[in-house]
């Protein structure tokens, strides 16, 4: 039993493969069993015409909340896995911080649990780093792993206690496991809500500077150098952190990054008092950042471009901006605004597949994001040149929470698939 | 939709009273004027007239107040409106009612006008956006963003003392980083054409980019003193400090507090106002806020003249005639 995906623009970045080719999918494994040569004893029950469209590897998505706010439930998932598909993510990273919190093996298993139970997109789940979350007590690491934690975060509970920390990421190591980090100094923040600068100063929000972010970054530096642990930095927002990372890499410590798509597109200006859409955390910063965080992006020290996905209810964005609740519902959108930056020049096509496909795969340390003989077949297909505006109410996903409403978008996922199963049609 | 831009109606009529930022100066000056032909009222022995007749206005103020929310209540009365005014910490908003449910109970009630404060930067402007076309909403004051009318009747007194904006220098001292009245002040004087604004502060009370609002910062009071025509002190709020803003209020007073020796720097005819209330010996000596050349308590009655303008402007009558006015 086998699918034939016929007449594609095949893109892999990983084997660096863009030719018009068909692929061949063994059903019963779910893997490839060819690209573009047919193998031999390949007999085709179903074939998908992909005539016109670029065919990738489903999209790997390093940041996606799927609870509204933070639940678990299986309402939240059932919503949130489809607009994941809907958007061409195949595979996603949960966050730790659910309610309840996934610092446990019996969490880190139930999460998985309900996603297969699903049968839509993979989610691979990151493991506290310490208990509930509170800063104070390592979970148990190993054993996070072994339920299927593709690494240790604590999410946006800045870890305050340095020497918990370090011992965290000394224990981490010891295991080979990637601590995941959002940088973030919780003073530094208070109760800030925007970036700090002229913008905050003329509407009187509480403001969060740059510094917020350097500060924790320069920190988590220093305790990388002397433990050896492996760390990615999640949504960067300031330029000057890029470049502290830059150089961190130019020095040979083991540290990668990653930006969320909204960051690359939106400033501080874009705020006004009523756009509650463009609360998010950390903070849209001003023109600079944006240009820095662009430019990392080209130079590879940003290497994967997530969603930060977090579906909002509509009355919790329709409130005084400061009470607002952070976040965007991005998963539906991350490609075609990750097409826009090609569009712009910021980066070409290719290097766009591969932030959002083969390089968050390699940080999380899975097998997904390529096209090869072998590899599980989750594929994206998209026709690059439609034309679409974007109107919330069309939305898969339980929040409508987006600042892109009426943006003019080109490129939409056609179509979507698993394990050679179509997930999501348009 | 800029936040600005709210503020008119489709004929391009000013309907709420938001933010002075990004109004044109004609409009300040058009209430301005109009001030004036109702502050004769308050010594009259009917000091009512019919303007607002049969319109009904409720003050809707989540944080407490006491002269603002008394001034409306009298502007409003002297313009004979039905006033109610509500004052909650946010009572039903607790038992789970957002502000703008609360809003809407109220609006099912047939009300013209709302007056709102909230500790909230943004929530008149969201009001506004959600109140049916006939509805006006003025702004008492919205976290630290702005607080308009405050701004027009400081500019109100300074024009009754000064004649005009186009030669003073003014200064405004304290919190500016907490102060939407130092907001909407840099604002309303900018307008109206005020050649040079200082604030004067230590570095933790100054927001980020504060220049970029049009001001000359000043961390020395002597300095910043030198030759102003207008000295605005702003209350140091200390319910709203947070962090290690100041050391302590002993060293605040000592190196910021208005003192006559310090006033000596400024022009001899020079203005000193506050938006009260004030903290004696904290950023203001008694001395000075009692002295000749205070309009302090001036302020709070050009206040109800300058709220009644405000009311009248967005009811759609511009000014008293002159046969009500007299």
């Amino acid at each position: 039993m086998g699918l034939v995906i016929n007449n594609g623009r095949v893109i892999d970045p990983s084997s660096e493969l863009d030719k018009r080719c068909n692929l061949y999918i063994d059903e019963l494994s779910g893997r490839f069993v060819g690209v573009g040569r047919k193998p031999t004893g390949f007999k085709a029950s179903q074939t998908i015409d992909a005539d016109g469209l670029v065919v990738c590897p489903g999209l790997v998505d390093l940041r996606a909340h799927l609870g509204l706010p933070h639940t678990t439930n299986k309402a939240g998932f059932e919503n949130e896995t489809l607009a994941a598909v809907a958007g061409g993510v195949t595979t996603l990273c949960l966050p730790p911080d659910t309610h309840p919190v996934i610092d446990n093996a019996a969490m880190a298993l139930m999460v998985q649990e309900h996603a297969q139970a699903l049968g839509r997109c993979r989610i691979h789940p990151l493991g506290a780093l310490t208990v509930n979350l509170d800063g104070e007590q390592i979970t148990e690491f190993a054993t996070l792993a072994q339920a299927g934690c593709v690494g240790l975060s604590n999410a946006h509970r800045t870890i305050k206690n340095t020497l918990v920390l370090r011992r965290a990421f000394q224990y981490a190591h010891t295991f080979g496991l990637t601590v995941f980090i959002n940088p973030q100094d919780p003073w530094l923040r208070g109760n800030g809500v925007m970036h700090e600068g002229e913008t905050s100063t003329r509407l009187g929000l509480p403001a969060i500077p740059d510094a917020a972010e350097t500060v924790d970054v320069a920190r988590i530096l220093s305790l990388i150098e002397t433990t050896g642990a492996r760390v990615h930095f999640s949504q960067l927002s300031s330029a000057r952190s890029v470049d502290m990372i830059s150089d961190a890499r130019l020095d040979g410590l083991p540290v990668t990054a990653d930006v969320a798509i909204h960051h690359l597109h939106l400033i501080d200006q874009d705020i006004n008092l009523l756009n509650t859409h463009c609360h998010v955390l950390p903070p849209l910063r001003d023109q600079r950042d944006r240009e820095g965080l662009r430019k990392g992006l080209s130079q590879g020290t940003l290497g994967a471009i997530c969603s930060d996905h977090q579906p909002v209810g509509s009355d919790a964005k329709l409130t005084p901006f400061a009470s607002s609740a952070p976040g965007i519902s991005s998963l539906e959108h991350l490609l075609p605004l990750v097409l826009k930056l090609v569009e712009e020049g910021v980066i070409d096509l290719h290097t766009a597949l591969s932030r959002l496909t083969i390089e968050p795969a390699q940080m999380l340390g899975i097998e997904d994001g390529r096209i090869s003989t072998g590899t599980l077949a989750d594929l994206c297909l998209f026709d690059m040149d439609a034309e679409w505006t974007l109107d919330p109410s069309g939305m898969v996903s339980g929040g409508q929470n987006t600042p892109f409403s009426g943006w003019p978008l080109r490129g939409r996922v056609t179509r979507t698939v698993i394990s050679g199963e179509s997930v999501f049609q348009l | 939709m800029t936040d600005t831009d709210i503020q008119f109606d489709k004929s391009g009529t000013l309907r709420h009273f938001l933010t002075v930022e990004g109004l044109p100066r004609d409009i300040l000056i058009s209430i301005l004027d109009s001030a004036e032909t109702f502050l004769g009222l308050g010594q009259r022995e009917i000091k009512k007239v019919p303007l607002l007749q049969g319109k009904t206005v409720v003050n809707l103020f989540f944080e407490p107040s006491t002269r603002t929310r008394t001034t409306f209540e009298i502007a409003a009365k002297r313009l004979s409106a039905d006033v109610i005014t509500l004052e909650t910490s946010r009572m039903s908003t607790t038992k789970g009612e957002t502000i703008l449910d609360t809003l809407n109970t109220l609006e099912a009630m047939h009300t013209d006008m709302f007056v709102i404060r909230d500790s909230f930067s943004g929530a008149a402007h969201l009001i506004s956006t959600h109140v049916p076309a006939h509805v006006s909403i003025i702004n008492a004051g919205d976290g630290r963003h702005a607080h308009p009318t405050q701004a027009m009747l400081d500019a109100f007194t300074i024009r009754r003392h000064k004649g005009d904006f186009s030669n003073l220098r003014v200064a405004i001292i304290g919190d500016i980083l907490h102060s939407r009245v130092a907001r909407s002040q840099i604002h309303a004087l900018n307008i109206l054409g005020v050649p040079e604004i200082r604030v004067i502060a230590p570095q933790t009370l100054l927001p980020n980019q504060i220049k970029r609002l049009g001001v000359h910062p000043y961390y020395d009071i002597e300095k910043g003193l030198d030759g102003v025509d207008v000295i605005i002190v702003l209350r140091l709020q200390l319910e709203r400090m947070e962090g290690q803003l100041i050391p302590s209020d002993r060293e605040y007073f000592r190196f910021y507090g208005l003192t006559p020796e310090r006033l000596s720097g400024a022009r001899p005819d020079a203005l000193i106002m506050h938006p009260g209330p004030i903290n004696r010996g904290l950023e203001i000596a008694s001395s000075v806020a009692d002295g000749e050349q205070s309009v302090i308590l001036e302020q709070v009655t050009n206040g109800i003249a300058v709220r009644m303008a405000i009311m009248a402007t967005l009811m759609g009558r511009q000014s008293p005639s002159p046969r009500e006015a007299d």
